[in-house]
């Protein structure tokens, strides 16, 4: 793979970012993501609500993307992480570059580990009344979202000196399995956007997966209505032909103007990704090392 | 680190003296550096090539049932008798058959020194013959980097074992071994808490939770010298004998009852030393959005499709093979990448004495699918693997076909000018490329015409 056909291609990707900033930091985050999304840590957006979505393939190296920039940009992140622990997120970030537990410590980052609290609800003791477990919800007591939206607007209101505050969940997907209902899935979203995006002028990033042959309604219902309020969609989708050694996938960046003024219309760019040990590299269709 | 190694004015690269390679701290594992995790067999080494190198500590295996349960059964009982080999404890639940009876029934080891003692001179010879071909795919595989596949550690990680044989009784009982048989289990008592689901699943789950903290395999207890690998296996797991309606109905009562049980599942196996292979009857799942559901909360899934009752039995294209093998997920532990293999072609056997997951020569489903057209397999050897007609691959990869033809093509002219010469100066032979015109049998993408 290498530097071929990125150098080769160049030019196509920095002229479709709206400022292709060269990328301050090599090795961490997947600086070419950056570049084709005109991002930098150093002015992280606020009030975006960014929606991670994947068809057919695994959509989680947008998740650990997106943690290790915004971390990297110096902003108080609340990660909802409910697939999988936290060394497995732990481990991953390394190789990005950002160390999650020293960021635990320092009071960046906030970790709601599902599976652990998950366990510590069914098999705990009996716990205070003061702080409910934020999944709740799963032991029937009420069926809506309401303490997992607490835990959120808690750890994000807290006063300190991190930039803006970002939340960040990975897999929406698993609150649908553990029962949680479509509505109640929404209308947490919909609390979490007023309270991070508008009061405290932060971002939200969520991951779903999709898949329209799967017959599933509920979670077709909730990504439909998440991409309609999107202001930037990543979807990430299988190649339709197969498995490709080369080609790991393809990834279809929605900047939806026309969500901020009508008359806009939305910009969809298309770029084929590899994923590496430590990064990903991107390129546009049909230019990956296998063709060239 | 550093600053000490270049203190001392070396590397701080170089290897601690006297550190020899380290005997793995349990038995029947096997370290994965790179990702940082422990490795277990899943009791047939074909199929650890296919999940990356093996079953990692923590995760779970998901096997689709084939029709009648046959082969996915076996695949239930190479894994718990791979644990009684390495002596790891096991725990094994079902609703149908009784545990006691399943590791009655696990087949016996191969180990190599009752290789020749305890087989005629014919018998081993059938068998050489299994294990050369059993090889074959662990072969072909070590040329892939991503495997960690290293030699020495076969003889400790991953056994074979044959199947027309029944474990001795005695190897049997030298694990420590649980048992969960629905039917057995005490009436529920009011007081415990089912969490609004399928009070079989919740039984399960205290049970394993139960044994996992007793047995100090979350990590509890520190001060533990022995620490072992438990082994979790879950017979047909969503079938009706569970009281699980979600394989008769397509709209269950309570279909979250098994995605929530997965999930405080997939969190007990995160938090202990412990692996789980469960089988589902997949195919009786009519609602897909549970499927699919429950993919994504496995770590692996893979599905066996066996060919009894279906044409291919008869087909002479599979006429070595059995069934086929699909994966549809492999873990995504601690990395970015996640170990696809190669191929996905696979298909299984079942020989006399063994089972083995091979590749399926690559030309039988590219002759059944009937992609290419057949003149070009020899380009295409290296360039893909399931590309589809059509797709964006396919047709740039026609593109850079046809420019490389048309260079040979201009090369074969030059080259043939000075011997076919005539002096008129005119060019005696041009050479061509013309497309197949649209409704035209396409055989190949197109004609070379070379005109003298």
């Amino acid at each position: 793979m290498g530097g071929r056909p990125r150098a080769a291609h160049a030019q196509p990707l920095s002229a479709a970012g709206p400022s292709a900033l060269p990328a301050p930091h090599g090795a961490a985050m997947l600086a070419e993501l950056n570049e084709l999304l005109g991002a930098a840590p150093e002015r992280p957006d606020a009030g975006k609500f960014t929606l991670l979505r994947d068809t057919q393939t695994d959509g989680s190296f947008l998740v650990h993307h997106f943690l290790s920039f915004y971390l990297r940009a110096g902003c108080k992140v609340c990660f909802v992480a409910l697939l999988q622990s936290f060394s497995h997120y732990n481990i991953v970030a390394q190789k990005l570059g950002v160390n999650l537990a020293a960021a635990k410590e320092q009071g960046q980052l906030v970790f709601l580990e599902g599976l652990q609290s998950c366990l510590d609800l069914l098999f705990g003791e009996e716990e205070q009344p003061g702080q409910p477990n934020p999944l709740q919800f799963l032991s029937g007591s009420s069926p809506d979202l309401r303490a997992l939206f607490d835990f959120v607007r808690v750890s994000l209101s807290a006063a300190d000196s991190w930039k803006g505050p970002v939340l960040l969940v990975d897999d929406l997907s698993v609150l649908l399995s553990l029962g949680a209902a479509p509505v109640a899935v929404l209308d947490f979203i919909h609390y979490c956007r007023v309270c991070v995006c508008c009061q405290l002028k932060g971002n939200i990033v969520v991951l779903v997966h999709s898949n329209e042959d799967s017959e599933d309604e509920e979670n077709e219902l909730v990504v439909n209505s998440l991409c309609h309020h999107s202001d930037l969609i990543l979807w990430a989708e299988g190649l339709a032909t197969g498995f490709c050694k080369d080609v790991h996938g393809q990834i279809k960046i929605i900047k939806r103007l026309s969500l901020r003024q009508a008359a806009e219309q939305d910009v969809v760019q298309i770029y084929q990704y590899k994923i590496q040990d430590r990064n990903v590299s991107f390129f546009a269709r049909g230019l990956s090392a296998a063709v060239l | 680190m550093a600053a000490a190694g270049g203190a001392r004015g070396r590397t701080s690269f170089q290897r601690r003296p006297g550190a020899g390679p380290r005997p793995p701290a349990l038995p029947g594992t096997r370290p994965a550096l790179r990702r940082g995790q422990l490795l277990l067999s899943s009791g047939l080494p074909s199929l650890d090539c296919v999940l990356g190198g093996g079953v990692a500590v923590g995760t779970l295996l998901l096997i689709e049932e084939d029709k009648y349960g046959l082969y996915s059964n076996l695949l239930f009982k190479y894994f718990l008798a791979e644990g009684i080999v390495c002596g790891h404890e096991l725990f094994v639940a079902s609703a149908k058959e009784h545990p006691d009876n399943i590791l009655k029934e696990l087949p016996a080891p191969l180990l190599d020194d009752s290789h020749g003692k305890e087989l005629g001179n014919e018998a081993a010879a059938v068998k050489s013959e299994d294990l050369q071909d059993s090889m074959k795919i662990a072969w072909r595989y070590q040329n892939l980097p991503k495997m960690e596949v290293s030699p020495t550690m076969h003889t400790k990680f991953g056994h074979y074992y044959d199947i027309s044989k029944k474990m001795s009784p005695e190897l049997c009982q030298s694990v420590k071994f649980h048992s969960f048989y629905l039917h057995e289990e005490l009436p529920f008592e009011p007081k415990m808490k089912t969490w609004n689901m399928n009070s079989g699943y919740a039984r399960l789950l205290q049970s394993i939770q139960r044994i996992i903290s007793q047995e100090g395999f979350d990590g509890s207890d520190p001060q533990q010298k022995q620490r072992n690998v438990l082994r979790i296996g879950i017979q047909s797991l969503g079938s009706i004998l569970w009281g699980d309606d979600v394989c008769c109905s397509d709209t269950p009562e309570d279909p979250q009852s098994l995605t929530k049980f997965l999930y405080v599942l997939r969190g007990l196996l995160r938090k202990s030393l412990s692996a789980c292979i469960i089988t589902m009857p997949a195919h009786l799942i009519q609602n897909k959005a549970i499927m699919e559901r429950v993919t994504n909360l496995s770590d692996m899934v893979v599905g066996l499709e066996s060919f009894i009752g279906s044409e291919r039995e008869t087909n002479p294209l599979y006429k070595d093979y059995h069934g086929l093998v699909h994966v549809h997920q492999i873990p995504r532990l601690n990395s970015l990448i996640c170990d696809v293999s190669d191929t996905k072609d696979l298909a299984f056997r079942l020989k006399r004495k063994q089972f083995t997951i091979e590749w399926v020569q690559d030309n039988y489903l590219r002759q059944e699918r009937n992609i290419y057209p057949p003149g070009f397999s020899y380009l295409l050897k290296q360039k893909d693997s399931a590309w589809g007609e059509g797709s964006l691959q396919h047709s740039t990869f026609l593109m850079s076909f046809l420019a490389k033809a048309a260079a040979f093509a201009s090369r074969l002219v030059r080259h043939s000018e000075p011997r076919e010469q005539t002096g008129s100066g005119r060019i005696r032979q041009t050479a061509e490329l013309r497309m197949w015109r649209h409704g035209h049998r396409q055989e190949a993408p197109g004609l070379l015409v070379i005109s003298a």
